[in-house]
């Protein structure tokens, strides 16, 4: 569509296109923006190389803006790159962090004017500039993660299996997440995907264990029957008392009011479980911290076990090729009713009726004038415009490793592990192994995801973690034994993110049709985004269902034609182009 | 709003669907009809092959119509060679499995599928293990694809071991499943028998022990009760893991032996207990008509070549031989000396569980039957009290309870009895409802029943053929057809009962109530119009 003129008039035009954007499915004519070659914003998967594409245009912008202190203060984008191969890289992106150190200081000054400018295009509100709009653009892609880029050598190993070179020219074969999240069975964001119908476009697979780290050691985590059942580390009588007490979880007997002000972790302390299930029930299953108070740990220790066992012996989903796969399934739904699409497209400012405190249209980055009634744009943008400051951050991590840290007899584990604040890393680290038939790693290699906090950058949170439970260039230096057994680390990443859970920007004196979402957060589940793009819905369009199931293209009238099933076939096709699938298909998933 | 998409509306849906329906009815009722049609004129060619095929696939379940292809089958089989045979059954298979798919439960198509596996002439076993594996990863509860399986396992040989381990899989991933637990029940004998020293040997070895004993080695056994324990452990209330448990504490089948021979010289009688129902010849007239001799006997059991000798010496009235309740360890499991200290730490272990759930009924009545294999008469108490709780948890089985403990009591009342040596058998106050082990009194002449809550005296009450006085006052009796036929039977005690009806004629001293009269010893009597009368 980028080469074509778009129609001037919509109903909602969408900047972006983050989980939250997607859940925008009715028939009303839409319009998405992508700024970007890529659907999903910070929610994108990306192949190994488009990655590695990605990694250097932060590095590249980060020249340009991401030094400035109050966007991302902290930022830390490390690159390690494991292999012999990986060394002429390795010379140039040295060359390339010194640049960036040199490059910071005006980075600085421009990024200054950028927000001026781009504040006075908003306040203006009239003609676009052709400027303004290039300005706006690159400082909304240098947006969280970025900074100084920082390469450290990996000292070569002899007799890898898969070297730097395998990966890269499987790459394209395998998705990369940019966020990591899981689905809860019974979690919203599974009910939307079947309530809507857009469960036909996706495929999952369950993640098989839970882990934890505990004692300096990972245990499996028993939280089905059959997991209970077979765990080879409880006794016969911590098996009697783990079930009932998850049993009574489950039966929602009135909590005992002796703990409303106590934490969670007092209560579980008084039901006589012993220190083991204690440690699994308040990290790995409910997932929450010491002093979360007893009903809200409870209500996740319900939560969890409510989606166990719906589709097989763990609560969690794992969509297949990623989660960046969940927009596009979404966009696919949406075009085929009617939504178009805009890659490569952006918005640089809008015409604001300041009487009636309405944006009244936009003007596009090719400076065509399109009219809408309400716009809704990720809170990533308005950052580069200037209205927001990310306080908040997240450190992320991601390996590619040549085994399971905890082998087994199946190599296709999809591992969950939590890691409690202070065992290792200062905050809660969870952490994720895919394994090649989430087609998210390549066959042999298993695909990490640490996620925590941020308490200092990237590689300060989450460096030591890696380096006791892998095999690191780090974790070779003389004098320390290593276990042979753990895994190595072929590639590694770290950068921060924006942890889009911090409160919103209502009321920052945006018009009253601008809506604002936020980008991923930290949280393992998608409650929040889906939470947020319903009242967002509900806010556009307020007497409509949120996310209706989507007819069967059987039962789709199409004016003026007859219902012989061949013709409705080719109008199926007509009107929904990207159509692929038809019928019904529900979550389908397949076990290790 | 414009661009919105417009849906049928649910009266217009169903309209359609009705039409569907209606559309495909009538090409059903079609098909089947010229199937009967070619049938019953013997014709056996493709076409027939294809409208079954259709008819079936949509209807698995249709019995007929896969014996019709069956005919087909079999009649090609006469005129094409191997490989196109092979052909036609793959294709076959591949059909079965989308009929499967259709109903998973569908007699006809596992049958079916038995029927094309074993006619198959290059037949691919570990195919078919790897379907009902699919089949059963999806209902690991289908009894269908459970019987197949076997089949399949006999049939192509799969080593026991592998199926120990197939029943592993399955009691890992979901241990409330009979079939599962049973399927090992009947692989561990096989794989890990016990050892004949270690099975303490019955006092008469005459009778060969059975090709196939369904005990388990004690090494294995332990291995087992873990495993069993890990799954009631973690759910209590899962009957299949208890049931599980209970055969494996259980004890080998009774012995085939004569358990007891008496001869009574003064009656011209024989009596003999087999320790199961037997077909029996007349005495051989004149046996034991002299009275003075000493007369020698012995009772063979042709059917499992046993015997019990047993001498009437001269100038006694009466001799018997047998083996005790106590020598034949009757109410107690066979156990070797370790094997006790490993019921006493399974004991430990499910009183461990009972502690945390003291309601839970599996657990209080698999307290009560190890606590029996142990040491009946100890423990006595302890049982009691057990029965007690569980008639409270669980209600609605408690005559099931009151007829267990009964029979627990009379054990221990005949543990006693031998251990004192007297053939006077009371059991007074005890609540029994029912009477059981009756072969073991036959020596008995004294017998007190009273005050129980006994309904009837069983036709089995005939085998105390040695019985003198019946006292059963303070009971519920209401008919009487096991005093009919005893013999030496010459007091019988009857107050407080609700006798309805009684159509015997014995002679005996009947008391009924007090103050009523008595009846001589020799006077014949119609109890039944006695008692009407004194109603």
């Amino acid at each position: 569509m980028a080469a074509e003129d778009l129609p001037s008039e919509f109903d909602v035009v969408i900047l972006g296109t983050g989980t939250v954007h997607l859940s925008f499915l009715s028939g009303d004519n839409f319009l998405f923006h992508l700024r970007r070659s890529y659907y999903a914003a910070n929610w994108a998967s990306f192949t190994f190389n488009a990655l590695l594409t990605w990694i250097q245009e932060q590095q590249v912008s980060s020249c340009l803006w991401a030094s400035t202190p109050q966007v991302s203060p902290q930022s830390h984008l490390c690159v390690l790159i494991g292999g012999a191969s990986a060394r002429a890289r390795q010379g140039l992106a040295e060359e390339e962090s010194a640049e960036a150190e040199e490059e910071s200081a005006e980075a600085e000054e421009e990024s200054a004017e950028a927000e001026e400018e781009s504040a006075e295009a908003e306040e203006e509100s009239a003609e676009a500039e052709e400027e303004s709009a290039e300005a706006e653009e690159e400082s909304a892609e240098a947006e969280e993660e970025s900074a100084e880029a920082e390469e450290k050598s990996a000292e070569a190993e002899e007799e890898k299996k898969i070297n730097y070179a395998q990966l890269v020219k499987e790459g394209r074969r395998f998705n990369i997440d940019l966020v990591s999240k899981l689905l809860f069975s019974r979690g919203s964001l599974v009910d939307l995907l079947i309530r809507s119908n857009v469960s036909r476009y996706t495929e999952f697979k369950n993640v098989t264990r839970i882990l934890t780290y505990h004692h300096g050691n990972l245990q499996q985590v028993p939280c089905s029957r059959a997991d209970v059942f077979a765990s080879r580390q409880l006794s016969v009588v911590e098996k009697r008392k783990l079930m009932r007490f998850l049993t009574s979880c489950i039966e929602e007997t009135e909590m005992d009011q002796a703990y409303s002000n106590q934490p969670y972790s007092k209560y579980l302390q008084d039901q006589q479980l012993g220190e083991n299930l204690q440690h699994f029930l308040l990290h790995s299953i409910a997932m929450v911290t010491e002093d979360t108070p007893t009903e809200a740990g409870l209500a996740s220790t319900r939560h969890f076990l409510r989606s166990l066992g719906r589709y097989g012996n763990s609560p969690f989903l794992f969509p297949v090729y990623g989660l960046g796969e969940i927009p596009q399934c979404f966009c696919r739904m949406s075009a085929v009713f009617g939504g178009i699409y805009c890659l490569r497209h952006s918005v640089c400012c809008l015409i604001v009726d300041r009487d009636a405190n309405r944006c009244k249209a936009v003007i596009d980055s090719r400076g065509q004038r399109i009219s809408c009634s309400h716009f809704v744009v990720e809170d990533g943008y308005l950052e580069a415009l200037g209205c927001l400051f990310v306080c908040r951050l997240l450190s992320r991590a991601i390996l590619i490793t040549d085994s399971s840290v905890l082998p087994s007899d199946s190599e296709q584990q999809v591992s969950m592990v939590t890691i409690p604040p202070g065992e290792v890393c200062q905050s809660a680290v969870k952490m994720v192994e895919l394994c090649s038939s989430t087609m998210t790693c390549m066959p042999g290699t298993y695909l990490v995801h640490l996620t925590c906090q941020s308490v200092g950058s990237a590689f300060e949170d989450l460096s030591q973690l890696v380096t006791k439970m892998f095999q690191t260039p780090e974790s070779q230096e003389p004098g320390t034994t290593i276990d042979p057994r753990r895994p190595t680390v072929l590639w590694s990443l770290y950068f921060n993110m924006a942890d889009g859970s911090v409160p919103g920007v209502e009321g920052q004196g945006l018009p009253s049709n601008v809506h604002v979402c936020s980008g991923p957060e930290g949280s393992l589940d998608h409650e929040h985004s889906i939470k947020q793009a319903e009242l967002i819905f509900q806010r556009i369009l307020p007497d409509e269902e949120f996310c209706p199931p989507a007819p069967n293209p059987e039962d789709i009238i199409y004016d003026g034609e007859s219902p012989t099933p061949s013709a409705e076939e080719d109008s199926v096709k007509e009107a929904g182009q990207q159509e692929e699938s038809g019928g019904d298909l529900n979550i389908r998933y397949t076990t290790v | 709003m414009h661009g919105r998409v417009k849906v049928k509306t649910t009266a217009q849906q169903e309209e359609e669907k009705r039409k569907e329906r209606e559309k495909k009815l009538k090409i059903y009722v079609a098909a089947r009809d010229a199937c009967f049609s070619k049938r019953k004129e013997g014709v056996c060619d493709d076409e027939a092959l294809q409208l079954t095929q259709q008819l079936l696939s949509s209807n698995p379940d249709f019995a007929t119509l896969w014996n019709y292809r069956r005919e087909i089958l079999m009649h090609l089989e006469t005129v094409k060679d191997r490989d196109e045979m092979q052909n036609i059954y793959e294709a076959e298979l591949s059909f079965l499995e989308a009929c499967l798919k259709v109903n998973p439960k569908s007699y006809g198509s596992w049958h079916h599928r038995g029927w094309v596996s074993a006619r198959l002439p290059r037949p691919d076993w570990a195919r078919e293990l790897s379907l009902c594996d699919r089949c059963l990863s999806l209902d690991d509860r289908n009894f269908h694809c459970w019987d197949y399986r076997r089949m399949v396992v006999k049939v192509s040989g799969v080593p026991v071991d592998q199926e120990l381990e197939f029943s592993d899989r399955l009691i890992g991933s979901n241990f409330s499943n009979y079939s599962s637990w049973h399927y090992r029940s009947t692989l561990l004998p096989l794989l890990h028998p016990q050892t004949p020293e270690a099975g303490q040997e019955p006092p008469h070895a005459s009778s060969p022990r059975g090709p196939q004993s369904h005990r388990v080695c004690e090494e294995q056994l332990l291995k087992e009760y873990e495993l069993v324990q890990n799954a009631f452990f973690t759910d209590p209330n899962d009957q299949s893991a208890w049931f599980y448990y209970r055969w494996l504490l259980g004890r080998a089948e009774r012995e085939e032996t004569v358990s007891c021979v008496y001869v009574s010289r003064e009656d011209e009688r024989v009596a003999v207990a087999f320790s199961r129902p037997v077909n029996i010849c007349d005495l051989p007239p004149g046996t034991i008509n002299d009275v003075a001799n000493e007369h020698n006997l012995t009772v063979h059991w042709t059917g499992s070549h046993t015997h019990r000798d047993c001498a009437l010496y001269t100038g006694r009235v009466e001799s018997w031989c047998r083996d005790t309740a106590t020598d034949q360890e009757l109410f107690r499991s066979e156990l070797s000396v370790e094997k006790t200290s490993v019921l006493q730490s399974e004991l430990q272990s499910v009183k461990q569980l009972q502690e945390l759930e003291p309601l839970n009924k599996w657990c209080l009545l698999t307290i009560i039957l190890l606590m029996r294999a142990l040491d009946p008469l100890g423990y006595e108490k302890e049982t009691l009290a057990h029965f007690q709780t569980l008639k409270q948890v669980d209600s609605m089985r408690s005559e099931y309870y009151s007829d267990l403990c009964s029979k627990f009591m009379i054990e221990n009342t005949i543990l006693k009895m031998e251990y004192a040596e007297v053939r006077v058998f009371s059991i007074t106050d005890r609540n029994l409802t029912s009477l059981c082990h009756l072969d073991q009194l036959l020596l008995v002449t004294h017998i007190n029943l009273s005050s129980n809550r006994l309904q009837r005296l069983p036709p089995q009450f005939a085998m105390l053929q040695c019985l003198e006085v019946l006292e059963a006052d303070n009971n519920f009796l209401e008919n009487l057809e096991g005093v009919y036929h005893l013999p030496r039977l010459q007091e019988v005690s009857l107050k407080n009962n609700s006798i309805l009806s009684c159509r015997c004629s014995f002679r005996a001293q009947i008391s009924v109530s007090s103050g009523t009269p008595v009846l001589g010893i020799g006077s014949f009597c119609d109890l039944c119009s006695y008692l009407a009368a004194y109603k």
